[in-house]
């Protein structure tokens, strides 16, 4: 298996920032990481994962859909896309890997989001195994395996040193475009590293955590359910959880008027928000219940129902240490399941 | 790169009909002349002025129509306030079409109909009663029962009294809610209206209308005997993308601007009552 020795990582990543742009989580001033474009010198944070997650390759917070110029009674579309450079996301984690399959089958299924196809198109994920997984992990829950990540190509770490393996074609030709910096390693100490992270997960406290109960079949069973009252009463609707969650896709469109044109912004959006529904003559969701009991129907019933069983949900953790009230998806699997 | 179905195209609006009080009618047509798309009735359309906003609404007039295209619009919130202060003339953007449309080649063929609209619920069973005209012998018997607040709120009145009534081959019954002077037609509730006529219940139904309409008329039309399966509605949730992506019009598995707007009732009652 190729590998680097970790203490030459820093050439690899300049040799790569070389061709493309890269990007990998790096610590902030405050403890946390986030993902940033690599520069010379950077270090790779050695945090289990980014307070933000990486949907925001592919799926930005804000970006500009298309521009209008307003004369008199006339209007010219202006379509300000242009083709994506190509780009290395290095150091994503299995469950945010697992996200973007998961958005892929909203925004690749027709009619084709062009904007995110883009980016997709021109993106390469080079994922890392995780060694030590947290107690806000539950990715097993959703059949990921953590110590062996997908991705177009997956990076593994025996404590001195990188080891790659190419899931794809794509992962193949990063790994080819760095062969120089690479030498063949012995593998063995993985598998101890690995099974060490697998009895780490065995022991985590949300490890029983099952699908079991959830999926398309159970729409009339939990939409009535009496517990949404309970669970949601605290809910502040803020969104956060929409926010840090890598599998959230709703957004808003809005112009803005910059006094020369109209700049047309796809934005974020949450389901938590109260005027997400509301029309001229309405809101047929009128509570923070609804709109709460919205978001997780469709990550744990709806989304499945459409998408062979798979769950929107990848087991991140984020929304359990964010959420401003302690509310999370796994208290509301536990509660729903409880007959 | 592809055309994005988020990047609109632009329509010209030619004609301003002021059909009620608070609807007028804006006809839409390409730059270049003729329709800007082609659709199947009970379809719908993104228009929006870029700056003030951007909605979904039903296209009222029929495919069997090649010149332009119709929408029928109530004011009654920023954007559809602008529409109503526009002129002739005035560019707007228009992307579509979005949503499924009435099965009017299908479940629909050779079917005895029945249309029931409310209001402005004219405006999405105008395109299909139109296009049901223009294919007349593809279908069997066509009953119209349409109500409004007052004789002025009727939707194409003059469309109504020209053309459907003076065509021998289909049935209109007209109602307003409370008497009007110069109103010597019928008086009373939709709901109550489509009792008294007493239909057939060999008929498949098309109803629109308020939510309020459909709920009473769906009531009614069991009290006469007619199954969930036969009557069609068609429903209205807000929309931002018109592609089944933004996540706002999401019911259940379905999202109405993709999976609808045209349901079947028995295929509503498999939703959860969120709309």
């Amino acid at each position: 298996m190729l590998k680097i020795s970790k203490s030459k990582l820093n050439e690899l990543f300049d040799a790569v920032s070389a061709k493309q742009a890269l990007y990998l989580p790096v610590d902030r001033n405050d403890g946390a990481a986030e993902y940033k474009k690599y520069e010379s010198g950077m270090t790779m944070s050695s945090a289990l994962n980014t307070v933000r997650s990486a949907k925001d390759f592919f799926f930005p917070q804000t970006e500009n859909l298309v521009d209008f110029k307003m004369e008199g009674k006339n209007i010219e579309v202006i379509d300000v896309r242009e083709e994506s450079e190509d780009f290395v996301i290095f150091g994503v984690r299995a469950c945010d890997a697992r996200s973007f399959t998961i958005l892929d089958k909203v925004f690749l299924a027709e009619p084709v989001d062009s904007y995110y196809k883009n980016r997709r198109d021109h993106g390469t994920v080079v994922t890392m195994a995780c060694t030590r997984p947290a107690e806000t992990c539950f990715c097993k829950t959703f059949g990921i395996d953590p110590t062996v990540p997908e991705g177009d190509a997956a990076c593994f770490d025996d404590g001195e040193n990188i080891f790659f393996l190419a899931n794809n074609d794509k992962g193949q030709a990063f790994i080819d475009s760095i062969a120089s910096l690479l030498e063949e390693g012995d593998a063995a100490k993985l598998c101890e590293v690995q099974e060490k992270a697998r009895a780490i997960m065995e022991k985590l406290p949300l490890a029983k955590l099952s699908t079991e109960n959830f999926g398309g079949d159970k729409l009339t069973e939990y939409f009535n359910s009496e517990k949404w009252a309970d669970l949601s009463e605290a809910c502040l609707g803020c969104g956060t959880c929409t926010f840090v969650c890598p599998t959230c896709q709703c957004y808003d469109i809005k112009d803005f008027n910059t006094g020369h044109g109209i700049k047309r912004f796809r934005c974020w959006d949450s389901c938590m928000y109260s005027d997400f529904t509301k029309m001229a003559h309405g809101n047929p969701r009128l509570t923070q219940l609804e709109r709460f009991r919205q978001r997780f129907m469709h990550k744990l019933v709806y989304f499945p129902a459409n998408n062979n069983g798979e769950f929107g949900c990848v087991g991140c953790g984020r929304c359990l240490s964010k959420c401003p009230i302690s509310m999370n998806i796994v208290k509301v699997m536990k509660a729903l399941e409880v007959k | 790169m592809n055309n994005d179905t988020l990047i609109p195209y632009i329509g010209v609006v030619t004609d301003i009909r002021q059909d009620t009080p608070d609807v007028k009618t804006f006809r839409v047509v390409s730059p270049e002349g003729g329709k800007v798309f082609e659709h199947m009735p009970g379809q719908c359309a993104m228009l929006s002025i870029p700056g003030v906003g951007e909605a979904m609404f039903s296209i009222t007039s029929s495919p069997t129509n090649k010149e332009f295209m119709e929408f029928s619009i109530k004011k009654c919130g920023c954007l559809t306030n602008w529409l109503h202060a526009m002129d002739v003339g005035q560019q707007i953007t228009i992307r579509g079409p979005y949503g499924n449309a009435f099965p009017v080649e299908t479940e629909l063929k050779g079917k005895d109909l029945l249309f029931i609209a409310g209001g402005i619920g004219l405006a999405p069973l105008r395109s299909v009663i139109n296009y049901v005209r223009d294919n007349r012998a593809n279908y069997g018997d066509v009953q119209v029962v349409y109500g409004s607040r007052s004789k002025d709120d009727l939707v194409d009145y003059q469309e109504i009294i020209d053309e459907w009534m003076a065509d021998p081959n289909i049935e209109v019954n007209l109602t307003i809610d409370n008497p009007q002077e110069g109103w010597d037609g019928h008086v009373g509730f939709v709901p109550n209206y489509v009792k008294e006529l007493q239909p057939s219940t060999s008929k498949t139904v098309l109803v629109c209308g308020p939510p309020i309409m459909i709920k009473f008329t769906l009531a009614g039309l069991k009290e006469l005997g007619f199954t969930e399966t036969q009557v069609y509605t068609t429903m209205e949730l807000r929309m931002k993308c018109g592609v089944g992506k933004c996540g706002r019009c999401n019911i259940g598995n379905k999202y109405v601007c993709k999976d609808g707007p045209v349901f079947r009732f028995d295929q509503l009652d498999e939703l959860p009552d969120e709309y």
